[in-house]
């Protein structure tokens, strides 16, 4: 258990540690910042006592060490295009995406798990059909186009959800039923093919011959097992519903920070940016180890492997 | 029938009729419609310069927004916006948009109907809107915003996706399956170091990385596909390492080894065979993944820039245009969703053919 935990501690930090320096090399790559932070007129003396304020005189590897150092006080520098403190903008931002993560991770697991079981109970029928369906379109359909012909016809055809934004509470329902499309056709096959799998195991059998009702078979002996996949696919799963945020913020004009971070890399708004990512990646990570954790504090079996 | 006296199993010679009937077995499972679905689209991608219709990038601003053939004029209701005079007694109405052949006076209409006199036109009058006609023969699928042929877009959009797949999917499968023999061949602080390599560069938010990379070096094909490749190899390095641990203990690696062969020959010459099925496999199971993934960055406009028709950017093309135009988003939308669906089904069907193991990686 422990070393399986320090293993994941550490690969974090290292994944960390390759993301700051490919943003703070690609930063430096950008050009000198100084172009940007300062108007035409600035003499050689503005350049650079700039130069010297900003660290840019030292070595790269000394630039570096600062610009950590500056990312771990949380000091991300000022937005260009919005003349505040990134860590500000961001702040704002947070709430929005976190809301619309957890929307969707909800409509997933409502959907998914119970289309899962009535799949694997009764092969073929009904609820297998309609989640055989639903994956289909969720593995295939890129979630940018779900979004948009959701919009199409709940919105401009029928009227009935609001097309984008985030004023009305409604608005949530679209955006998180495209986020959550995927994770709700991955989810479905998981527990399916697990059921599955645990149905046919010898306990079943044994429940089943002692007489316990089919119900309490369903319900109580097998889902508990049938459940195990699917928790661990939540952990990569909130990974990548972070990047899929982006996208479907995008789609649906949600004010979070995937639109923050497609804004300012279309407005060349480089501190803001890095600032977004970071923070991302950051929560990204966070909740792929939490999620690791839980599963290896649940499943024992993973904790030895 | 020759029955073998000491061990009681028969044999059937393998004549060449068994074995077109083993092939034609196998085959039967083929999934026909994806694989029709597939070769239209390598034949359309790869002729697109030759078949299609209309220029893809330089559109009449006159044909703008047609719609498909089979869709004939329609008429729906539009809100006055805006009201300005234009000078002796007239006045201009604005509707917000002017993709429309002609508006025509609800109010006007309703007059003439019930037989009463017009009344003038205001703001938040009802105007009756007039959509074009069908593109007909000449633009099958409709133009978009900018009078470009749909069709024609989507044949070089094609081109395109086929040409990211194809580079990504050799580079990606080159370094990762390089990166998995060293690994499972040399193991110890080799395949530590790679392994780990493995796992950092899998839980890097490539997407978000990608808008850095935007953002400083500016949108560019080469850099579609160095970070497509860069998300693939890992892939590529597992599975292989995996088959070469199996592989590596076989007494026809230790027989080559004894002769003096040298690592890297032992590695190209003799793993390499054995594991190019399966990298054949991973590599089909992820063009559609290659596919979605580029267009979600053209979508976003980290993709191949404009105006080259990637079918990412042209759904995003269509986002504005929602309510009046709906074909500008949906038809490359459906193409790739076409493409990803025959993808994973063909791809589905040929890890079963092929290689039963892998059922399991999924």
């Amino acid at each position: 258990m422990q070393r399986f935990l320090v293993r994941r501690l550490f690969i974090t930090i290292l994944t960390l540690l390759a993301v700051s320096v490919i943003i703070f090399a690609l930063a430096r790559a950008a050009g000198d910042p100084r172009y940007l932070l300062l108007s035409r007129q600035a003499d050689v003396a503005h350049w650079d006592a700039l130069g010297e304020k900003l660290g840019l005189d030292k070595s790269y590897i000394h630039q570096y060490g600062i610009f950590i150092k500056d990312l771990v006080q949380g000091d991300f520098g000022d937005s260009i295009v919005e003349r505040r403190p990134v860590i500000d903008v961001i702040r704002d931002r947070i709430r929005p995406t976190v809301e619309l993560g957890l929307a969707a991770l909800l409509w997933s697991t409502m959907v998914g798990v119970p289309l899962g079981i009535l799949g694997a109970v009764r092969r073929d029928g009904i609820f297998d059909r309609i989640g055989k369906f639903i994956a289909l379109i969720g593995q295939s359909a890129p979630p940018f186009w779900l979004g948009i012909m959701l919009i199409f016809f709940f919105a401009v055809r029928l009227e009935w959800l609001p097309p984008s934004g985030r004023e009305d509470p409604k608005s949530i329902v679209l955006p998180a039923i495209t986020l959550g499309w995927w994770f709700v056709a991955v989810n479905m096959r998981l527990i399916r093919s697990a059921m599955l799998d645990v149905l046919d195991s010898e306990y079943i059998k044994l429940a089943r011959a002692k007489g316990a009702s089919e119900r309490s078979i369903i319900w109580k002996h097998a889902l508990k097992n049938a459940v195990i996949p699917a928790l661990t696919f939540a952990g990569i799963s909130l990974g990548s519903m972070v990047t899929g945020a982006v996208v479907v913020e995008i789609v649906f004009a949600w004010p979070g920070l995937g639109r923050l971070a497609v804004d300012s890399m279309l407005r060349s708004d480089y501190p803001l940016l890095q600032g977004v990512v970071i923070i991302f990646t950051l929560l990204y990570l966070m909740s792929a180890l939490l999620v690791d954790i839980l599963y290896a504090y649940i499943d024992p079996r993973i904790r030895y492997a | 029938m020759a029955a073998d006296a000491t061990s009681g199993i028969v044999f059937a010679p393998k004549t060449l009729g068994v074995r077109v009937r083993r092939v034609a077995r196998r085959l039967r499972r083929l999934p026909l419609i994806p694989v029709f679905i597939l070769m239209v689209l390598v034949v359309c991608g790869i002729t697109a310069p030759w078949i299609s219709p209309e220029d893809p990038v330089n559109g009449d601003l006159s044909d703008r927004v047609l719609p498909p053939f089979w869709e004939g004029a329609k008429y729906f209701p539009k809100t006055v916006v805006e009201e300005r005079a234009i000078g002796q007694g007239y006045r201009e109405v604005e509707i917000g948009s002017n993709d429309f052949e002609e508006a025509v006076a609800a109010e006007e209409s309703l007059a003439i109907k019930e037989g009463r006199p017009v009344r003038e036109i205001g703001l938040g009058d009802q105007l009756l809107v007039k959509t074009r006609d069908g593109g007909g023969a000449r633009f099958f699928l409709g133009t978009d915003q900018l009078g470009r042929d749909i069709l024609s877009r989507l044949f070089h959009g094609a081109r395109i996706s086929l040409i990211v797949a194809a580079i990504t999917l050799g580079v990606g499968g080159a370094i990762g399956s390089f990166m998995g023999l060293l690994s499972g061949y040399y193991g110890g602080w080799v395949d530590e170091l790679i392994m780990r390599l493995v796992d950092i560069v899998l839980s890097i938010p490539i997407l978000l990385v990608t808008l850095v990379l935007v953002a400083s070096l500016g949108a560019s094909f080469e850099l579609i596909v160095a970070v497509l490749s860069l998300l693939l190899w890992p892939l590529f390095a597992r599975v292989t390492r995996g088959e070469v641990l199996q592989l590596k203990n076989m007494d026809y690696i230790a027989l080559a080894r004894v002769s003096g062969a040298s690592g890297l020959r032992i590695m190209i010459v003799h793993l390499f065979p054995g594991v190019f099925n399966t990298l054949i496999i991973i590599a089909t199971l992820n063009v559609g993944v290659v596919i979605l993934v580029e267009a979600s960055l053209s979508f976003l406009g980290a993709g191949v820039p404009p105006p080259t028709p990637a079918w990412g950017s042209m759904v995003a093309d269509g986002r504005d245009h929602l309510a009046d135009s709906w074909w500008i988003s949906t038809m490359p939308g459906l193409a790739i969703a076409l493409t990803v669906i025959s993808l994973n089904l063909f791809g589905d069907w040929l890890r079963d053919t092929l290689d039963p193991r892998l059922r399991q990686l999924n």
